[in-house]
C-alpha cells in the first residue's frame, strides 16, 4: 500500500503513525519492565529468610520504573488516541479497574513487606505482589488481545454516547465479557494473556539469575532456571494459539484514504500486515523470537546469566511488532464486533494536529529520558550483583 | 444524555476519596524530597557523620510515604477513564498532553534517581549520590507543576490556548505555550508546593520537637528541628502571599466560587470578607440580603474587594446577581448564559446532521453561527463566542434548578477559613521556631515544643480544605464554565461504581492503617536503630 496519503491532511497522518509507534515502542518497553512482575510470582524459589529478601531487593529496586512506564503508556495514549482512552477505559470499566487495583496493591507492598508493625504481616504483601503478577499480567495480556479480536461497544462522538453491550449471559460485565465470550476470540484473549504471563515469569527468572551474586545463592539460581524451562514450554503452547489466531482470524480493516473510514472484514489481515512495510514487520518479530528463545537456551543449557539481555530485547521487539500489526496499514486498533463503524482507528481517535505536533517535540527528551535510566542502572550494577551483606548492611536502604 | 444522578454522586464521591487519600502523601513527599536533600548537602559540605545519620532518617520517612504517594496518583490516571470517560473524550486533546509531559519529564526522573538515592549510598559517589537526591526533590516537584497546570486548565479554560472545535466536537488545544504559563496554573502551583514545604517542615519541626520533650536524640532533634524553623519560615510566609493573589485570580475568573467561599448573595462594591461566621445553606434565588445569610459572622470591610480586585470600592458580584443578573455591572443572567449554550450545541448538531448528507451549505451557516462573538471586552479586546458558552447550554434544560449554578455555600465556607487561619498560625508557628533556634532555647522551651508536636496534624487538614475549596468550590463544572461535572461522568450502572467505590476504600483504609503503623513504630524507634 502506499504511504502518501492524498485524502487526508498528510502531516496530521504522518504525526498519528509516528504516536502509535512510540505506543508501540512504550509497549515493548513495558513487556520488558514485567519481568518485576514475573519475577513477583517466584518467591516460592525462595528456601529461606535470605533468598527471598535477595529476591525482594532484587526487584524492589526496579518496580517504579515499571508502574512509571505504564504510566507514561497511558498518559501517551491519553493525548495521542483520547478516544480510545474514553472508550476503552469507560466502556471495559472492569478490566482496567482491575488491573489498576492490582498496581496499587504492588506500589506498598515492597517498602511495607519486612517493616516492624505492618498491620496486615509480610504474607499479606507477597499475596498482593502474587496478585499484581498474575492476575495483572493475565489481564493486561487478554486486553491487548481484544485490540485485535474486537469488542461489544457502540459509540457516538458528537452525541458522546458510550454503550457498552451486554454478554451472552445477560449480564453487563464492562471488558471482563473478553475472557468468556468464546464466540468473539476469548481463547485469543485468554491465549494472551498465558502469553504475556508466562513471558513475564520467564523474564523475572532471567533478571534474578543475572542480579543476584550466583555463588552465593547457588540453589535459587538453579530453581530459576528450571522455572525458565517449565515455563517455556506453557509460553511455547499460548505462543502457537496466538500465532495460529492471529494468521487464520479475519481482521479488522479500513482504506486510510477514504475520508468516512468504514470498516470492513478481511481474511488474512494481520498476515497482510505482518508483510507490508516490506516485511519488515515481519523480519523484526522473528528476529524478537530468536533472540528470545536464544536468552531462555542460554540460560537452561548453557548456564548463564546473561539471558536477559538476549530474551529482553527480544520481547521488547516482539512486542512493538504485536502493537505495529494492530493499529497501523489500515487497522482499526480497537475495534468494534458489535458496531464495525464505532471501530477506533489512529485517525479517528487521536488528538489535534496541534497537539500531536507539540506532543512530537516534547518526544525529543525520550532518548535523554531512555539516556540516564541506562546510565543509572549502569552505576547502581558496576559494584557487582547483590549480595547478602549489602542486604544485611544497617546502613543501606534494604527491604 | 440521561445520567443516573445517584451514580453522579457516587463517582464523584470516589474521586474526592482518592484524591484525599492521595494528597496525603503527595504534600509530604514534595517537601520531605527537598528537606532531605538538605540534609544531604549539609552531611556531604560538612563530612559529619551525624548528619548521614539525620539525613538518612528523614530518607526512611519519606521512603515510606514515596511509594503509596505514587500508587494513589496512578488510581487518577485511571479514574478520569473509567469513570469520567466523556470529560477525557471533551477535553483529552488540551488535558492529555500536560498529563503525557508528566510522565516524560516528571516521572522517569523520580523513579529513577529515587533508586540511586535509596539504595545507591555505598554504590555511587557521594557526588553522585547528593546529585540524585536532588534529581529526586526536583522530579517530584515538577510533577506537580504538568498535573497542577492540567488542573489550572479544569479551572480557567481560556480561549486563549483551547477552543471548541465543531468539527471534532471536542476542546482541542491551540497553543501550548498560553497553557502552561497561564497565571491560573502558575499561581496555584506556587501554592501549592509551598504549602507542602511548610506541611513537610512542621512535621520534622514536631517530631523533633517530640524527641526533645522526651529527652531523646537530642543533638539529632536540635539539628533538624535548625533546618525544619528556617525551611518553614520561608515557606509558609510565602504560601500565604501567593494565596492572596491565588484569591486575586480567582475573584476574576471564577466568580460563583468566590462568592460561595465568602457567603456573598447580592453583589457589592466594597465588598467585606467574613472572619469568623455561621453561615447558612440558602437558596440564593430567595436571600434578599447577605445579613440573613449567616447566623452570626465578623466582617472586615472593604477586603474583599481590595483582595480580589485591588481596589476599595470594586465591585464583587454575588450568587444572586450571578444566576439572576445585573443590568447595572454588565452581569448577564444564568438563562442568558443558558440559551446561547443551547444554540451553540444545535448549531453543533445541525453541523454533523449536514455532515451525514454532505449538505456543506447547512455545515457552514451552522460553523458561522457556532463562532459568532457575542460578547467583546471594551478595554482588553478579549472575545467570546457562542462556543464559549456551550457548556451553559446544559442549563437550558427547564427541570434544572438555577441555585445548581454555584457550589453550595457551607462547605466552601468552612474549608476555606479554616485553612486561612491554619495557615496564619503556621506562620506564627514558625517565626516563634526560627527566633527560639536562633536564641538557642527551641531545646528548652516545652510549650513551644509542646505545641509543635500538636500542630503535627494540622497541615493536612489545611492542606486538604485547601483541595476541598478549589474542586467543590469549582461545581458544578469539571471545566468552569465549559463542561458540567454531570456531563462528564461515563455512562455506567450505579452497582459498578459503588463495588469499585468499596474497593477502593478497603484498600485505602487498610493501606493508610498500615502506613500510619509502620510510619509510628520508626517514629518511635528513632534515628539509631531505625533501619
Amino acid at each position: 500500500m502506499t504511504w502518501a496519503p492524498i485524502t487526508v491532511d498528510a502531516t496530521h497522518f504522518y504525526l498519528q503513525v509516528y504516536f502509535w509507534i512510540i505506543v508501540a515502542v512504550l509497549g515493548g518497553l513495558f513487556l520488558l519492565m514485567t519481568f518485576v512482575q514475573g519475577g513477583q510470582t517466584l518467591f516460592h524459589t525462595a528456601s529461606n529468610e535470605m533468598e527471598e529478601r535477595a529476591i525482594t531487593n532484587s526487584l524492589g529496586r526496579k518496580w517504579e520504573l515499571t508502574f512509571t512506564t505504564l504510566v507514561l503508556f497511558g498518559g501517551a495514549l491519553y493525548a495521542a488516541f483520547p478516544l480510545f482512552y474514553s472508550v476503552s477505559f469507560g466502556g471495559a470499566y472492569w478490566v482496567w479497574m482491575l488491573i489498576l487495583f492490582a498496581f496499587v496493591l504492588q506500589a506498598v507492598s515492597y517498602e511495607y513487606m519486612n517493616k516492624p508493625n505492618n498491620l496486615i504481616g509480610k504474607g499479606a504483601y507477597k499475596f498482593f505482589l502474587y496478585f499484581n503478577g498474575v492476575i495483572g499480567m493475565v489481564l493486561i495480556g487478554a486486553a491487548v488481545g481484544t485490540f485485535f479480536t474486537g469488542s461489544n461497544f457502540t459509540y457516538d462522538p458528537v452525541t458522546r454516547i458510550l454503550h457498552w453491550g451486554t454478554a451472552e449471559n445477560g449480564i453487563n460485565l464492562r471488558g471482563l465479557e473478553a475472557a468468556i465470550d468464546f464466540k468473539h476470540g476469548a481463547w485469543f484473549n485468554l491465549a494472551m494473556g498465558i502469553l504475556v504471563f508466562a513471558a513475564a515469569r520467564i523474564l523475572g527468572a532471567l533478571w534474578l539469575i543475572n542480579d543476584l551474586d550466583n555463588n552465593e545463592f547457588p540453589e535459587l539460581i538453579q530453581k530459576l532456571r528450571n522455572v525458565v524451562k517449565r515455563c517455556f514450554v506453557i509460553l511455547l503452547v499460548a505462543l502457537l494459539v496466538v500465532l495460529y489466531g492471529l494468521l487464520t482470524m479475519k481482521g479488522y480493516a479500513y482504506n486510510i484514504h477514504d475520508p468516512k473510514g468504514t470498516v470492513y472484514l478481511e481474511a488474512g489481515k494481520y498476515l497482510h500486515n505482518l508483510l507490508a512495510f516490506g516485511a519488515i514487520p515481519l523480519i523484526l518479530l522473528l528476529v524478537g523470537l530468536v533472540l528470545f528463545v536464544l536468552g531462555v537456551f542460554v540460560t537452561v543449557f548453557k548456564e548463564s546469566n546473561k539471558g536477559i539481555w538476549f530474551s529482553g530485547l527480544g520481547i521488547v521487539l516482539i512486542g512493538i511488532i504485536i502493537f505495529v500489526i494492530a493499529g497501523l496499514n489500515g487497522t482499526p486498533f480497537y475495534p468494534s464486533y458489535a458496531d464495525l463503524q464505532s471501530s477506533l482507528t489512529i485517525q479517528n481517535s487521536s488528538g489535534s494536529k496541534y497537539t500531536l505536533m507539540v506532543m512530537a517535540w516534547v518526544s525529543v527528551a525520550v532518548p535523554f529520558v531512555l539516556g540516564y535510566i541506562i546510565w543509572v542502572w549502569y552505576q547502581m550494577k558496576k559494584r557487582g550483583p547483590i549480595t547478602k551483606e549489602e542486604i544485611l548492611d544497617p546502613e543501606s536502604h534494604a527491604y | 444524555m440521561n445520567i443516573d444522578l445517584t451514580m453522579l454522586e457516587w463517582a464523584r464521591a470516589q474521586f474526592a476519596m482518592t484524591a484525599l487519600f492521595h494528597f496525603f502523601f503527595v504534600p509530604f513527599t514534595l517537601g520531605m524530597s527537598f528537606m532531605v536533600a538538605f540534609f544531604e548537602t549539609i552531611y556531604v559540605k560538612t563530612g559529619k557523620k551525624e548528619w548521614k545519620e539525620i539525613t538518612q532518617f528523614w530518607q526512611l520517612i519519606f521512603g515510606i510515604n514515596f511509594a503509596i504517594g505514587l500508587s494513589t496518583g496512578i488510581i487518577h490516571e485511571f479514574e478520569f477513564g473509567t469513570n469520567w470517560s466523556t470529560y477525557s473524550w471533551v477535553v483529552g486533546d488540551l488535558f492529555g498532553a500536560p498529563l503525557a509531559v508528566e510522565g516524560i519529564v516528571a516521572f522517569f526522573m523520580e523513579a529513577t534517581f529515587a533508586a540511586i538515592s535509596f539504595f545507591g549510598w555505598k554504590r555511587v559517589s557521594k557526588g553522585i549520590h547528593l546529585a540524585s537526591t536532588w534529581l529526586l526533590a526536583i522530579g517530584s516537584n515538577l510533577s506537580a507543576l504538568w498535573i497542577l497546570i492540567a488542573n489550572g486548565f479544569m479551572q480557567h479554560p481560556s480561549n486563549e490556548f483551547g477552543r471548541y472545535s465543531i468539527e471534532n466536537a471536542r476542546l482541542e488545544m491551540t497553543d501550548f505555550w498560553a497553557l502552561i504559563t497561564q497565571p491560573v496554573a502558575q499561581v496555584k502551583f506556587l501554592h501549592t508546593i509551598s504549602a507542602s514545604y511548610t506541611l513537610a517542615s512542621i512535621f520534622v519541626l514536631g517530631i523533633s520537637a517530640f524527641y526533645l520533650l522526651r529527652k531523646k536524640h537530642i543533638d539529632f532533634a536540635k539539628k533538624s528541628a535548625a533546618v525544619a524553623a528556617a525551611f518553614g519560615l520561608v515557606a509558609s510566609i510565602f504560601t500565604a502571599v501567593i494565596g492572596d493573589e491565588h484569591a486575586y485570580q480567582v475573584t476574576n475568573t471564577q466568580p460563583t466560587k468566590i462568592a460561595a467561599v465568602e457567603g456573598l448573595y447580592i453583589g457589592k462594591k466594597g465588598a467585606p470578607i467574613v472572619a469568623i461566621g455561621i453561615p447558612k445553606n440558602l437558596k440564593a434565588t430567595e436571600v434578599t440580603s447577605n445579613d440573613e445569610a449567616f447566623v452570626f459572622k465578623i466582617e472586615l470591610p472593604k477586603m474583599l474587594s481590595i483582595l480580589g480586585k485591588h481596589r476599595f470600592n470594586a465591585y464583587v458580584p454575588g450568587l444572586k446577581d450571578l444566576i439572576e443578573g445585573n443590568p447595572e455591572y454588565g452581569i448577564w443572567p444564568l438563562k442568558k448564559l443558558a440559551q446561547i449554550g443551547k444554540e451553540a450545541r444545535e448549531d453543533l448538531y445541525k453541523y454533523h446532521e449536514a455532515k451525514k448528507t454532505g449538505d456543506t451549505a447547512t455545515m457552514q451557516a451552522a460553523k458561522e453561527d457556532f463562532y459568532k462573538v457575542v460578547w467583546e471586552d471594551p478595554k482588553t479586546g478579549i472575545k467570546l463566542t457562542k462556543a464559549d458558552f456551550i457548556g451553559y447550554g446544559y442549563f437550558a434544560n427547564p427541570n434544572i434548578d438555577p441555585d445548581l449554578i454555584h457550589p453550595p455555600v457551607p462547605p466552601v465556607f468552612y474549608a476555606f477559613h479554616i485553612m486561612v487561619a491554619l495557615g496564619f498560625w503556621f506562620i506564627i508557628l514558625f517565626i516563634w521556631a526560627w527566633v527560639a533556634v536562633v536564641k538557642g532555647s527551641f531545646e528548652t522551651n516545652a510549650l513551644l515544643q509542646r505545641l509543635a508536636v500538636l500542630s503535627v496534624p494540622l497541615p493536612w487538614i489545611a492542606t486538604s480544605f485547601g483541595w476541598m475549596t478549589a474542586e467543590i468550590g469549582r461545581q458544578p463544572w469539571t471545566v468552569f464554565g465549559v463542561l458540567p461535572t454531570a456531563e462528564s461522568v461515563t455512562p455506567i450502572a450505579l452497582q459498578n461504581v459503588q463495588a469499585t467505590f468499596f474497593m477502593f476504600l478497603t484498600a485505602f483504609v487498610i493501606l493508610g492503617i498500615a502506613e500510619l503503623k509502620i510510619l509510628f513504630t520508626v517514629v518511635k524507634s528513632g534515628p539509631k536503630g531505625a533501619h
